[in-house]
């Protein structure tokens, strides 16, 4: 039978022009077997939510560390929930405050990363919230 | 609503949703495919192929902004985009990466870019490129490019999943002879030298050139479609054009445009389309009975004797080839 394979979408939107972290984040998951949807830098939040849905992934990571954060992430989950992708979960790395991932997780960010998070860590992560949630794969 | 008439009345969630289940060959997949079918046949599919690093993902942004630009009556072609990457033979991972040349193609609902891994595909494309092709056919999309894995050689197969293939080589990749290599120029509607601004291009061409005059010698190689009364070589045929681009600048890409609309005002004026769609069908046909042959086989007789068999050969018992046969003749007297 065919393995059914995990799709995600590494995404970096915003300003900022470090993609190293992002980078080595795809390349993890490519071998821990997921297939890595990666869209390159400065992506707006309507081009993140557009890629989820065109290629209708399990889970999306975005990398940022511009300190938009408290910006981006509200406005890609609210695009998410208005296509009606509301059913796939979102996980952030990068430089985040950890006073801020009380208000990332309240609006339904699955897991947050700061740096120098060992990549297995990210792998479980993004594993568990792709299991957590019932869309249909 | 199913999903099915969801994507058919232009629900780009519920296509992308579809175009899952046929990708994972789920049972929900071939039951869609099943009732999209009759809505196929529409499309122009344009397949990209060539080594890596030739820029084929650029020259698929700029064909799709193009195209997205012109206007007819008042609506300009949708343009549906399917580009597949390698998956690792070890992993099954694989990194995505062609969305990062085609940022343009953002934000316009008449595109669709899906990426796909090639999950064990060999000629370029993955296995079910053909039936993701199909489901945004039937969902209205007018014009469909198909970039291939960038391996350079072996991707014949695009040749028999589009209508116009377009090969893509560019200078500076070291051996000029690499991009003669056998099955890839005469799979070639359209050629293109890409990066023509770089120092090798004028040899690129020159070489691409001479090639193609020795693949078609009577015909003249470079002249376009429109010349062929001049030629004397009737409608019959078509003379693949070499094209030059600067796909990062743009340049090019007009002429290119038309080439490919040339390509297939040639196909339906000499019949050739009709030709080309049984070709496609036969070997889609093809594919899918193996597989499916090959699925029932496993199913009757389970991995056991499969693996046992693998033993033997190991063990220099069989050959490979008397391995497979007593397995088949294996199945068929158990029936």
């Amino acid at each position: 039978m065919p393995k059914t394979q995990q799709r995600v979408l590494i995404a970096k939107p915003g300003l900022d022009g470090h993609d190293r972290g992002a980078k080595v984040i795809a390349r993890a998951l490519r071998d821990a077997g997921f297939e890595v949807i990666y869209t390159g830098l400065r992506q707006t939040p309507e081009m993140v939510a557009e890629a989820a849905l065109q290629e209708d992934v399990d889970a999306i990571g975005l990398s940022i560390l511009s300190g938009a954060h408290m910006v981006l992430v509200p406005r890609v989950i609210a695009l998410l929930e208005a296509q009606g992708q509301t059913d796939v979960p979102v996980l952030v790395g990068g430089i985040i405050p950890d006073q801020d991932i009380p208000a990332l997780q309240e609006i339904g960010v699955a897991s947050v990363f700061g740096p120098g998070t060992e990549t297995e860590a990210v792998i479980q992560a993004f594993r568990a919230a792709i299991g957590s949630n019932d869309h249909g794969h | 609503m199913g999903l099915v008439d969801r994507a058919l009345a232009g629900d780009r969630l519920a296509l992308a949703r579809l175009i899952s289940d046929i990708e994972d060959e789920a049972p929900a997949g071939d039951e869609a495919l099943g009732q999209l079918f009759p809505h196929t046949g529409q499309a122009h599919l344009v397949g990209v192929t060539g080594g890596t690093g030739t820029g084929k993902s650029t020259l698929v942004n700029q064909l799709a902004l193009h195209i997205r630009s012109i206007k007819q009556n008042g609506s300009s072609r949708k343009v549906g985009i399917v580009a597949v990457d390698p998956s690792s033979p070890f992993t099954g991972g694989a990194i995505l990466g062609d969305r990062i040349r085609m940022r343009d193609l953002a934000g316009d609902p008449g595109i669709f870019i899906r990426s796909m891994a090639s999950r064990g595909g060999l000629g370029g494309l993955a296995r079910r490129t053909r039936s993701v092709v199909q489901a945004l056919d039937a969902c209205g999309f007018d014009l469909i490019l198909i970039e291939t894995v960038g391996a350079g050689q072996s991707e014949v197969e695009i040749a028999s999943t589009a209508h116009t293939t377009v090969v893509v080589d560019s200078p500076g990749l070291g051996d000029e002879v690499q991009a003669i290599k056998a099955g890839i120029l005469e799979i070639a509607d359209i050629l293109v030298v890409n990066k023509a601004d770089l120092p090798g291009a004028p040899k690129a061409v020159r070489s691409l050139r001479m090639a193609l005059e020795q693949g078609y010698p009577k015909r003249r190689a470079g002249s376009r479609a429109g010349d062929e009364s001049s030629d004397g070589d009737g409608p019959e045929g078509w003379a693949p054009p070499l094209m030059e681009t600067v796909a990062t600048r743009g340049e090019g890409i007009e002429a290119l445009a038309g080439a490919i609309d040339d390509h297939r005002s040639y196909l339906i004026a000499s019949g050739e389309i009709e030709t080309r769609r049984r070709g496609r069908i036969q070997a889609e046909m093809d594919q899918l009975l193996r597989d499916q042959l090959a699925m029932d086989f496993l199913a009757a007789r389970g991995e056991g004797a499969f693996f046992q068999a693998v033993e033997r050969v190991l063990a220099r018992e069989l050959s490979p080839r008397q391995a497979v046969k007593g397995l088949i003749e294996g199945m068929t007297e158990e029936r």
